[in-house]
């Protein structure tokens, strides 16, 4: 009865498995993929899970390879008389310490990283963020640009929202204040919280660090090409959760210090603006 | 054998039990427990089902169309709180209510009246939990972790939540009081320890880790309550308290909890896979030491959800460690499963197609597990799609489909009738299908920087999040025909044999008839 049905169902597994392969394939190098890199945790990250996907790959078809292969031959249907042995130390021990080897491996790399993205030492800005619900807040504490502070809103129209217009390339992921950073300067982001925790993340950039009421905790990252980067909130914050987007600017030196130079004039409005 | 079938017969008398609603209410018996909590745990997997099918539809397309982000909130928290406490947990209860005794050869549980109570409690705990849509401020939405502040924040909602998790913990502490008391006490002469079916050790182990956790569970959420109306700072920074004390302590519960949910699975799958290889399991002892040490190892790991809330470099090593260790013991399991696979005579009924899909998705959930123990890729997906898909993974194709599996295999035995094989593959091939579809693409919506939780998105993940909707909806239909299956069965299935399954070596196959009578093994049966 089976035995009929077999090839069908193999052909069922088959299909099912190169669907998933067919996904993989449309994911590899484009956006649904991690984005890609501007800093060099965000590289190491990056490398680090293609390592990983490789490796549990090669695990995944050894190990299906066999059982696979196991599945089509040893059938009772095909009259193949099953076998009684029941363990093997010395096979055991192997499959056992395999494993550990091949964790050491990944661990190796990820510990370096783990290292440098906690070093948060000698930067050359700091910038404290405060998640509010729901908006962002910035102060830049020290270096080049200190004393700006505003409030970074989603600027995304609520007719988009509610499917009364069309939505725009960057819907949901648009704030009307950004946070403007030079390149190749090391920032230190300190975070914080008002109210419930918020989590501060941009993925191109390989940082997300929770902001936690009433705690101080910090991170870092260093842009390397001019660009806009942008992120979410990542941590369950109430209502309006999926509406308080980061979005970070990167700019050269130069039009940094415009940029510095522009907030300082306007500061007297912000402040204002601040109050209200 | 006979002599079992004798004893069944000369005590026909015992089978007296109320008739009606008053033989639900007050029944001490095991069987008709195991049943009561399959049944409530069911109920709960399609009322937790219906809650993510709506958030499924509301994230079909990007913009807000059905649920508003508030009620969005407490669609996914009830959905994560129904699916955890009331349908996976209660149905591996029913799992060892019914198969314990059956596979120890015991008549019943050592506890039978405080069995009845453990599972009655369940009812009030759900409907505090269903009920709490229609409070004022509605159900609880900071989260199935329902983590301080924000939890803090809410209405009435989070009391009725409070108390149903104080209700649900109650029941899961004497479920589990009573099966340790009945594996250690109870176990026919001759079968010691080393010779329980792999099912017993698991749930063994299980109920161990229950008794440890259950109580943090407890008294975290009654710091909270205090927090909340009795002036109490536990997790209020302004009064001196902290809220990463309170992921700390949740995680301490919450990682364990993972194990209690799998380790089970493990068992069933241990039972099946053996039976339709027609071949003993392999490495029987070293099974019973990984699952041990899992369950070990689970209590060590529980900041690898706190990656991302700060914490000392050396924490975040010793967390991410750990965390890795664990896919040692689990690699075991899965090389023992092919090992008892290898050079068997297999045959691939429901159950077993459920067990070797099981393994197959399992093992993808628990890659993707390594993968989120390394501190950096971590940084990158947690709380994002990516962790949603891998604790489906192994939640859902892990835990769900084990309980398929074991559904299918004992079926018969519990209800004297087969059911209906081509129907049942039709169940598994679907689910397979539709599962994939549904979970796999989330993966690739969590690396793009999808975060988990929002109801509603940019453009650039709308293709995979209608893919999503689409096998949601799909995979919540097919599980309608898992019932009409088992009520097919129940109703007209087929006669069943005493051992449908020849491949079947334990003691409720081998030493009861089919079905197994309101009361077994009164005395036990003899074990070489």
């Amino acid at each position: 009865m089976w035995g009929g049905n077999m090839r069908s169902k193999s052909a069922v597994t088959l299909a099912g498995v190169s669907a998933l392969a067919l996904y993989s394939s449309m994911a590899v190098g484009s956006k649904y993929n991690l984005p890609e890199p501007q800093s060099v945790i965000a590289k190491d990250i990056y490398d680090q899970h293609i390592m990983l996907l490789w490796i549990c790959l090669a695990i995944f078809i050894g190990v299906f390879g066999v059982m696979f292969y196991s599945v089509l031959k040893h059938r009772k249907s095909l009259g193949y008389k099953a076998a009684n042995f029941h363990h093997s130390t010395t096979v055991e021990i192997i499959w056992t310490v395999i494993p550990c080897l091949i964790l050491v491996v990944m661990a190796y790399p990820a510990t370096k990283t783990v290292i440098a993205m906690k070093d948060t030492s000698s930067p050359d800005m700091t910038i404290k963020a405060t998640g509010y619900q729901w908006m962002w807040g910035y102060d830049y504490l020290q270096g080049e640009g200190e004393g700006i502070s505003f409030y970074s809103k989603l600027s995304t129209p609520s007719a988009q929202i509610e499917n009364k217009a069309p939505k725009g390339e960057n819907y949901l992921l648009e704030v009307d204040n950004r946070v403007v950073v030079p390149v190749g300067k090391k920032v230190r982001v300190i975070l914080t919280a008002n109210d419930v925790i918020h989590a501060w993340w941009v993925p191109a950039l390989g940082i997300k660090q929770d902001a936690v009421p009433g705690f101080i905790r910090d991170t870092w990252f260093t842009a390397e090409k001019p660009g806009i980067y942008r992120g979410q909130c990542a941590e369950l914050c109430g209502k309006d959760h999926g509406f308080m987007p980061i979005v970070v600017e990167a700019m050269e030196a130069g039009e940094y210090s415009k940029w510095v130079a522009a907030q300082s004039a306007s500061a007297v409005k912000t402040s204002m603006h601040v109050e209200k | 054998m006979a002599a079992v079938h004798g004893d069944a017969h000369g005590h026909e008398h015992d089978d007296h039990h109320p008739s009606g609603i008053m033989r639900w209410i007050t029944t001490t018996n095991h069987k008709d427990i195991g049943t009561m909590y399959l049944w409530f745990s069911f109920a709960m997997f399609l009322t937790g089902g219906t809650l993510a099918l709506g958030i499924r539809a509301e994230l079909f397309q990007p913009g807000i169309q059905i649920l508003q982000p508030e009620l969005f909130n407490q669609f996914t928290t009830l959905h994560g709180l129904i699916m955890v406490f009331g349908a996976i947990m209660p149905a591996f209860v029913g799992f060892a209510n019914w198969q314990v005794p059956l596979m120890i050869g015991a008549p019943d549980m050592a506890f039978a009246r405080m069995n009845n109570w453990s599972f009655w409690l369940l009812i009030p705990a759900a409907t505090l939990l269903v009920s709490s849509f229609f409070v004022p401020g509605g159900a609880a939405a900071g989260g199935w972790t329902f983590y301080p502040p924000l939890s803090t924040q809410g209405g009435l909602g989070v009391d009725l939540m409070i108390f149903a998790v104080h209700i649900l913990g109650a029941s899961s502490i004497m479920g589990s009081i009573n099966i340790i008391t009945t594996i250690l006490n109870m176990r026919a002469p001759g079968m010691t320890l080393m010779k329980m079916p792999m099912f017993v050790w698991t749930w063994l182990i299980t109920a161990y880790l229950l008794v440890l956790v259950m109580p943090v569970l407890a008294g975290t959420v009654t710091m909270l309550l205090t927090d909340r109306h009795f002036g109490t700072s536990f997790f209020n920074a302004a009064g001196g308290g902290d809220p990463v004390m309170f992921q700390h302590i949740f995680w301490f519960f919450g990682h364990p909890e993972v194990y209690i949910m799998i380790l089970p699975s493990f068992g069933i799958v241990s039972e099946v896979i053996p039976t339709f290889s027609r071949k003993p399991l392999f490495g029987y002892s070293s099974m019973v030491y990984a699952t041990a040490s899992i369950a070990i190892l689970s209590c060590v790991v529980w900041a690898h959800h706190m990656f991302t809330a700060g914490m000392p470099t050396v924490g975040q090593l010793f967390f991410m460690y750990a965390t890795m260790l664990i896919a040692v013991p689990t690699g075991v399991k899965v090389f023992n499963w092919t090992a008892t696979m290898w050079q068997g005579s297999m045959s691939f009924e429901t159950p077993m197609l459920f067990a070797i899909g099981f393994i197959f998705l399992f093992v993808i959930g628990g890659f993707s597990g390594v993968i989120c123990a390394i501190v950096p890729i971590d940084i990158q997906v947690q709380d994002t799609y990516y962790v949603i898909a891998h604790f489906h993974y192994v939640l859902v194709s892990g835990s769900l489909f084990a309980l398929f599996a074991g559904a299918y295999y004992w079926i018969p035995k519990w209800t004297g009738r087969m059911y209906n094989e081509t129907l049942g593959k039709t169940h598994f091939w679907l689910s397979m299908f539709f599962f994939n579809l549904t979970f796999f693409v989330q993966h690739f919506l969590g690396l793009a920087g999808m975060p988990r939780r929002i109801p509603d998105y940019n453009l650039q993940f709308a293709d995979f999040n209608m893919i999503s909707s689409i096998g949601a909806f799909g995979f919540g239909l097919t599980q309608l025909l898992f019932l009409y299956v088992m009520i097919n069965c129940i109703r007209s299935g087929e006669k069943a044999p005493q051992k449908p399954w020849d491949g079947a070596t334990t003691l409720e196959w081998t030493h009861l008839p089919t079905p197994a009578p309101y009361h077994s093994f009164e005395k036990p049966p003899v074990i070489q």
